[in-house]
């Protein structure tokens, strides 16, 4: 079959189809660089804005954009304006890393956001701390940013994985059960976070019934599903994210499993339950932040604000994670009145954040010794539908303050060594 | 404690069919474009995934049920319509250009999805009586898992009977033989070929649909589901449809096993069948010396 | 000009735009490390098109050799040794012999179904790379690991913190690896490769041992792809699985395709325009995606040929 059946030349027509077509993305795309300006203070983001993450990337996104464009609006950092350089890590680590060089190295950044997955945020972490760029990693879990792998010019928003398992264990076991079976997605942070919520439970005198490790991407978990079903536990707690946990969800639904097993798990975002059926949202879980806090100080203005630039949509944790980071550098920034990486940050340990950034009835601080904030966990119940409004799917029933959740700073396996 | 295994390794043997009846419909689309043109379609994830949103979009128009029909059809269009103008062109020349077109398609349908519909995943609801176990004991087979399996199972049958007694389907399946020959003697190729890109492209967009109802509907969903496809065509050998069936099935119930007795396997068993078919027959279980070489 | 003073012309032009890359990238608005990244992947692409331009084999999942590569030359800098050379040693052969044990087997297949194959082969490894944690740090990558001074007799020099020097460094390892591939290439073996891209029956015809050729060809490319890589991982101070991963490998057969399969060079410039590209679409839209998606289409409809190849006919009609 060597010979083309036909060769029809590509019309001019198709051509102009094909520009049109890019017409129109380039339209449909959301630029995300604002305006070059000469005298400006850059600040750079490197998230997984494609690719499986891209849901949770977008909405940081949002939270980055909205504290830029309030930063600017008062007046900037040391009088000058945020210019935000935005950049896409594709969720894959060498380009993670090649964007931070390129940001640090060629635009000349004075502080980095990202990246929500923890492989490419300790990858950029090396790169920023070789640079001396100080660092908030927004959204990645992985305990070893601010562990065994911590820098000194490196802080984290998001929890780490044991501060997630120390929020719900001791409810789950006194309320809901001894026996707990886990599904594990089978990577770093899968297993950190299983490590973490066995050692709790083992620590309450309670049993595992098994560890059902999965692969990240499974899209069929029935195998796993039958297996833990037969080992009858109390509890199931389903510890896959993303997309993997809305697969699992929805197949636990089908098979009827949270009628006979309680479902729980540790971390749980709206992005998720929105994406599920409403048969699916069941389980007790903990949200980083949740956008229904009745009476505390300042939430109900930060969702107004961020809904008119979200197209309606109701800021999600992850929304938060942005915002707070850039909101965290702009504070000390100004407080201190220097850009430079090692006084920033230093005085961002025991930084103590105001209550119209922190946006929780808790203090939330970042710790001194490992770098991490201290931020609240919601923890409750997924609701099917949202009564007041559709994108109300978790009931919070408490909110423990990070340091109640967080083990002691000698715990965490972290050194700072600054630079001399 | 033996009892239970045995129980366990039953139930995981069915849930392994079921699983491989998905796999097989994907992997027979890709092996009927695979087979007459000569092109891996790459870009079939992405069009199961444009599938599975016009499900979801069209479903509070015309219900599951008017989606499951619609969304096929359309996507088949949107398949024909792609063949016609880009795919074509790379008929007869290197399969080189084909992969890498596809490749390219993949990309614009994954990032095209996420600008229509968003990077947020999307909530597709199933019938209420679908969704649930069929009886307790054997809970893991729920109405929409029986259900599946009797659309692929209708699906194949139709695609065996329409490629044996129509004359389409003759001509399709002489074409893969040899389509210069079929051509010479009359018959319309390049009609030949969008037809049954048209039929593979339907089965992705089907596919879509069933997917939607069990997994989370989101851009990036249709890589993942490639790789099994392609595992399934191999084992069973490339030019073969009955090999592509039985490939996919022997796939499913292998992880489906696998997944009892050595979890973290469950997904290298299908690379190590692989391998392991290639070594011992490495035409494949159906394929024929010569086909596609 | 004659044809040989054309290629003197251009092999001069090639290398002295390389050797003076950290002068002139700064004023087009590249940096240092942009450079190191290209000339790596470039290598790659190189490698790939050594199997595709020359003998004529598509392997769809060469990524798989490239990662194992970037793995194998961490593994030995985390666990092993604190050596860079030694590290490229290592990964080179991880690399080199898995990917010609795994030749052996599929060598017989042909077309699209050898792409399928080497696709689901190189799937594999990047399955193992990510599962096998407690080895390679799965999805969190392997880490931490650094590239080491190099002990030169004379001096030593740091190329982790010097940008420059390393990009050197990254150019001589890059001049071996491009000597020893036009090498392999002018040598009778060479010739005999190009027989079988051009005409397999015939060569078999002429007695050739097509399967041991193309079997060796697919083993050194994957030799030069597992340097490639080993270099990618002292690039990054990082290997992850993504580098195995097919949609890696067909960024590497794009870059082949783009700059000219059937030149020596092509790939090269293939490399530095797909990397260049991506890179600045990526920081306008979020939805680069679709345009790199776009580009691809573009290229296989209208530059089958790649960049260098419509020049040369260009030049030669």
């Amino acid at each position: 079959m060597n010979r083309p059946y036909h060769a029809a030349p590509l019309s001019r027509r198709t051509i102009l189809k094909a520009a049109a077509a890019a017409g129109v993305a380039q339209f449909a795309a959301p630029f995300v660089i604002t305006a070059r300006a000469a005298d400006t203070v850059k600040v750079g983001m490197i998230d997984p804005f494609t690719g499986v993450y891209a849901a949770v990337a977008q909405n940081e996104l949002i939270g980055v954009k909205f504290a830029a464009e309030q930063v600017n609006a008062q007046g900037g950092v040391l009088g000058r304006q945020i210019e935000l350089l935005v950049e896409d890590s594709a969720n894959d680590v060498g380009t993670g890393v090649e964007k931070a060089r390129k940001l640090i190295e060629r635009d000349g950044i004075q502080f980095l956001i990202g990246d929500v997955n923890s492989a490419i945020a300790l990858a950029i972490a090396q790169v920023s701390n070789e640079k001396k760029v100080l660092h908030i990693v927004s959204g990645g879990h992985t305990d070893g940013i601010t562990g065994k792998d911590c820098h000194w010019n490196v802080y984290r928003v998001c929890n780490t994985t044991k501060m997630e398992a120390n929020s719900v264990a001791e409810l789950l076991f006194n309320k809901y059960g001894k026996k707990w079976h886990f599904i594990t997605p089978d990577y770093a942070f899968g297993h950190t976070l299983q490590e973490a919520a066995v050692a709790d439970l083992k620590k309450f005198g309670g049993t595992m019934t098994g560890n059902e490790l999965t692969p990240l991407g499974t899209s069929d978990f029935s195998a796993y599903l039958i297996k833990a079903r037969a080992a009858n536990p109390d509890v199931l707690l389903v510890l896959p994210q993303g997309s993997d946990m809305v697969n699992c969800l929805k197949q636990i639904a089908q098979f009827g499993i949270e009628k006979q097993i309680h479902v729980a798990g540790l971390q749980q975002e709206l992005e998720s339950l929105e994406a599920m059926p409403p048969e699916a949202r069941v389980g007790i879980w903990m949200f980083e932040w949740y956008w229904k806090q009745p009476g505390v100080e300042g939430v109900d203005k930060f969702v107004a604000d961020i809904r008119k630039r979200s197209g309606g949509k109701v800021p999600t944790a992850r929304t938060w994670f942005g915002y707070t980071s850039l909101m965290s550098f702009a504070l000390v920034a100004n407080r201190e009145k220097t850009l430079d990486g090692v006084k920033l940050a230093k005085a961002l340990g025991d930084f103590e954040l105001p209550a119209d950034v922190k946006l929780q009835p808790n203090k939330c601080y970042y710790r001194k010794g490992d770098h991490q904030l201290m931020t609240s966990s919601f923890v409750g119940q997924a609701l099917k539908e949202g009564k007041s409004d559709p994108e109300d799917l978790f009931q919070v029933d408490s909110i423990v303050a990070g340091d109640k959740t967080s083990p002691p700073e000698s715990e965490t396996g972290c050194t700072l060594q600054w630079p001399a | 404690m033996r009892d239970r295994m045995i129980q366990l390794l039953l139930f995981n043997v069915t849930n392994g069919l079921i699983i491989g009846a998905f796999y097989v419909l994907m992997a027979i689309g890709l092996s009927l474009i695979l087979n007459l043109s000569n092109v891996i379609n790459f870009a079939h994830g992405g069009f199961l995934v444009i599938g599975g949103y016009i499900a979801y979009t069209l479903e509070p128009y015309l219900g599951f049920w008017g989606a499951l029909v619609a969304s096929p059809f359309l996507t088949a269009i949107i398949g024909l319509a792609v063949e016609r103008l880009l795919i074509s062109r790379v008929y007869g020349r290197d399969p080189l250009y084909g992969l890498l077109l596809t490749f390219g398609l993949a990309f614009v349908f994954e990032d095209g999805t996420r600008i229509i519909w968003g990077a947020q995943g999307k909530p597709f609801t199933i019938p209420a009586f679908l969704s649930q176990p069929l009886s307790n004991e054997f809970f893991f087979i729920t109405g929409y898992r029986v259900f599946m399996v009797a659309m692929v199972t209708v699906m194949i049958a139709l695609l065996f009977l329409l490629l044996r007694f129509t004359r389409a389907g003759i001509r399709i399946r002489a074409g893969t033989l040899d389509l210069e020959t079929v051509a010479v003697l009359g018959v319309n190729a390049r009609a030949l070929r969008s037809l049954n890109f048209a039929v593979g492209i339907f089965l992705a967009g089907l596919s879509g649909v069933l997917a939607g109802g069990q997994l989370g509907l989101e851009p990036t969903m249709g890589a993942g589901l490639l790789m099994p496809s392609f595992i399934a065509i191999i084992v069973g050998g490339v030019g073969s449809l009955v090999g592509t069936l039985v490939g996919g099935l022997l796939i499913g119930v292998a992880s489906g096993v696998t997944a009892v007795i050595l979890p973290p396997a469950s997904e290298a068993i299908m690379y190590v069948l692989m391998a392991v078919v290639l070594l011992v027959r490495p035409r494949g279980l159906f394929g024929e010396e010569g086909m596609l070489t | 000009m004659s044809e040989v003073n054309r290629k003197l012309a251009m092999l001069a032009a090639i290398w002295a735009a390389l050797i003076l890359a950290p002068l002139w990238m700064p004023l087009v608005g590249g940096y240092t490390a942009l450079g190191t990244r290209v000339m790596v992947l470039g290598l790659a692409a190189m490698s790939v098109n050594f199997l595709l331009g020359f003998t004529g084999v598509l392997s769809f999942g060469h990524a798989a050799w490239f990662g194992l590569g970037a793995y194998g030359c961490g593994l030995l800098l985390k666990f092993v040794a604190l050596s860079t050379p030694l590290g490229l040693l290592a990964g080179t052969l991880l690399g080199g012999v898995m990917g010609g044990l795994l030749g052996a087997l599929i060598v017989r297949r042909r077309g699209v179904y050898f792409a399928m194959v080497t696709i689901a082969f190189g799937q594999v490894f990047y399955y193992i790379a990510f599962q096998w944690s407690s080895l390679t740090g799965g999805d969190d990558g392997l880490r931490p690991f650094y590239r080491q001074p190099l002990h030169l007799g004379v001096a030593t020099v740091d190329i982790l913190h010097d940008s420059t020097a390393f990009y050197y460094f990254v150019l001589v390892c890059f001049a071996f690896a491009a000597a020893a591939m036009g090498f392999i290439l002018r040598s009778p073996f060479g010739r005999t490769m190009l027989a079988i891209r051009e005409n397999e029956r015939r060569a078999r015809f002429l007695g050739i041992p097509v399967e041991m050729h193309i079997w060796i060809a697919f083993t050194l490319s994957c030799f030069f792809m597992a340097f490639a890589g080993s270099l990618y991982a002292l690039v990054n101070n990082f290997a992850d699985p993504r580098g195995l991963h097919y949609s890696q490998s067909g960024d590497f057969v794009m870059m082949a395709v783009l700059g000219g399969m059937r030149t020596f060079w092509g790939p090269l410039l293939g490399a530095v325009v797909f990397v260049m590209l991506q890179d600045y679409i990526s920081s306008i839209t979020i939805n680069w995606q679709i345009f790199i998606g776009l580009f691809y289409v573009a290229c296989v409809l209208f530059f089958p040929r790649g960049v260098l190849g419509i020049l040369r006919r260009k030049a030669t009609t």
